[in-house]
């Protein structure tokens, strides 16, 4: 079984266009979204979720007013500078909490204790293409790595159980905790960057950051005739580090209207890009041999 | 006044956004303006602005170091971490430094005093200008996980505060946030007094737009909506817009030489001056709804 994640550094430069392509080409797989707090995938594959599962990411330390002194030992200790104080009054900003319990172990009355904090929900799900875990990182909430490690596990499971050939997995954007969770101990990353100076710029991080982790990479070039001198300087790059270039996807209008219309680009027309894209596939199947 | 530009959906033009509007409305004498670049995972906007940058200061967290000579391996630090960040073995402890968050508890835990802290560095902050623009950005290092709302925080305590009443120069911060909808956006765009949501329309910029709206909602900011790359179908964000209530400040087409601009660093006033006016405008908008709610 081997486990592909498309990423990308920058935001917007086809993750999903792909993924939800592979989807429809790659036969027994498992899919998982772990863009956990922007998914779109499921806009493409329409999910029918069989089982619904709360995430519990993180508690959050909350001051009993009746029992607080006032004495600001919690305000001082707290790195976060989550302990508002109103000069009447201390209370927790939830939103700058990480759940430390410093503040709580430090409270000489026992006035701080620990709120249960609903951060989001995981779903296993069915599409017509196979089996999909995806998730919903509650709003405004931290611990994404957390909930995307368990998006894969989950993809992980299920694959195996179906004896599965590939998970194939979409990606967030950036380059911090929920990507290094997408992206350690993968078979393949493939990075989708586009010939913009910001594509490039992004992508070399990204390549660093795969790197780091000892993850091999691959590189998709999306829009590559946006700016051929651009694509001419990821080539370049590229040929520099030893990664494959995989394809090139020119721009098409094809790709924005699949998307409107919610249908995998390679199953909604079969123009140059869609042609491009399944021998894309073809060739990570290749190299995973 | 603060004015961050967000997306929920990466590529809509965050960037493109922050970095005409901070250009366009810094020809004004009576604006003091500051950028921030808050996207510290993939920090753009130094392509387009092309800053001098005059200062870089590192941020770092601090992380524990034991004292073996002093540690008794009673266990306490490990209790005490609330992300399992240490493990106390028979005659060693292991720490995880990828998940620490540098918040101090096994140190104040330890009744041996055998656990100092040391500051690592986890990213860095650059300094200079833009012609009269103050310019600031943000970069995590790379393998950094956790800590990019580190960096923002430190950034965010260089913004200046508003002029006093007398002073006819006015403060205006443009902060460039990531993209998404959890922690590092929150740091980004908290206590702004406006947030520019960017989106495009299609259902990804729709969707993500409606999480972005939410985040906002519960941060109590008030926002507009910028629809970049539009065209034929700009309704599917209009129609939500109009439901909610939103006001759309401010429409660009779909426009190739725009994006020929931007794939070279360009902004997109320098090629088409007539778009200075628009951002000016869209500033002029986001004043007017704050004074209309009363919150200026």
């Amino acid at each position: 079984m081997k486990e592909i994640v498309i990423i990308s550094g920058k935001g917007g430069t086809g993750k999903t266009t792909i993924t939800a392509s592979f989807g429809v080409l790659a036969k027994n797989k498992v899919m998982a979204d772990c863009d956990v707090d922007a998914a779109d995938l499921h806009l493409m594959l329409h999910p029918e979720i069989k089982e619904r599962f709360e995430f519990k990411g993180m508690s959050k330390a909350f001051i009993n007013q009746e029992k607080c002194t006032r004495c600001g030992a919690c305000e001082k200790v707290c790195r976060f500078d989550a302990i508002i104080n109103t000069g009447t009054n201390f209370y927790v900003n939830q939103l700058s909490c990480e759940g430390c319990r410093v503040c709580m172990n430090i409270c000489p009355v026992g006035a701080i204790g620990l709120e249960d904090d609903s951060n989001g929900e995981w779903y296993i799900s069915e599409t017509k293409y196979g089996p999909m875990v995806h998730a919903k990182l509650g709003i405004a909430e931290e611990n994404s790595g957390k909930l995307v490690s368990i998006v894969r596990q989950q993809a992980k499971n299920i694959a195996e159980e179906n004896g599965a050939d590939y998970i194939i997995v979409d990606g967030p954007p950036g380059i911090g905790c929920p990507v290094i969770s997408s992206l350690t101990g993968v078979d393949l990353a493939l990075i989708v960057t586009e010939p913009t100076f910001s594509g490039i710029h992004d992508m070399k991080r990204i390549v660093e950051v795969a790197n780091r982790f000892s993850v091999p990479v691959k590189v998709i070039i999306n829009k590559y005739n946006i700016n051929l001198e651009n694509s001419a300087a990821i080539e370049k790059f590229s040929e520099m580090n030893q990664i494959q270039v995989l394809g090139h996807m020119p721009f098409s209008e094809s790709v924005i209207e699949s998307i409107t219309k919610g249908i995998p680009v390679v199953e909604f027309c079969n123009d140059e890009v869609s042609k491009e894209i399944i021998s894309i596939w073809d060739r990570v199947v290749e190299s995973l041999k | 006044m603060i004015i961050s530009i967000a997306s929920g959906k990466g590529g809509t033009g965050k960037t493109t956004i922050a970095v005409n509007l901070v250009l366009s409305i810094s020809n004004d004498n009576s604006y003091d303006c500051q950028f921030l670049d808050c996207d510290v995972e993939e920090p753009n906007a130094a392509i387009f602005l092309k800053p001098n940058i005059s200062q870089a200061r590192p941020v770092s967290i601090l992380e524990p170091r034991i004292n073996f000579t002093k540690c008794t391996f009673c266990g306490k630090c490990a209790k005490a971490c609330a992300f399992n960040a240490i493990a106390v073995l028979k005659n060693d402890i292991k720490i995880f430094m990828e998940l620490c968050h540098g918040c101090g508890g096994c140190s104040i835990a330890c009744p041996e005093n055998a656990i100092s802290e040391v500051s690592r560095d986890v990213g860095v902050i650059e300094s200079g200008n833009v012609g009269k623009i103050e310019f600031i950005q943000g970069k995590l290092n790379i393998g950094e996980a956790i800590t990019p709302p580190i960096i923002i925080r430190e950034m965010k305590k260089r913004i200046k505060k508003s002029g006093t009443e007398e002073s006819k120069i006015k403060h205006i911060t443009i902060i460039d946030a990531p993209p998404g909808t959890s922690c590092p956006v929150v740091e980004s765009v908290k206590n702004s007094d406006f947030t520019i949501l960017v989106t495009e329309p299609t259902p990804f910029g729709l969707n993500d737009l409606i999480l972005a709206v939410e985040v906002l909602k519960k941060l109590n900011i008030p926002m507009g909506v910028v629809i970049n790359r539009g065209g034929k179908n700009d309704n599917i964000i209009s129609d939500y817009c109009q439901n909610e209530k939103i006001p759309i400040l401010m429409r660009i087409p779909m426009d190739k030489d725009i994006a020929v601009a931007y794939s070279k660093g360009i902004p997109m006033i320098q090629i088409n001056p007539k778009y200075s006016d628009k951002f000016k405008e869209l500033y002029y908008k986001i004043e007017n709804q704050l004074q209309i709610s009363g919150e200026i």
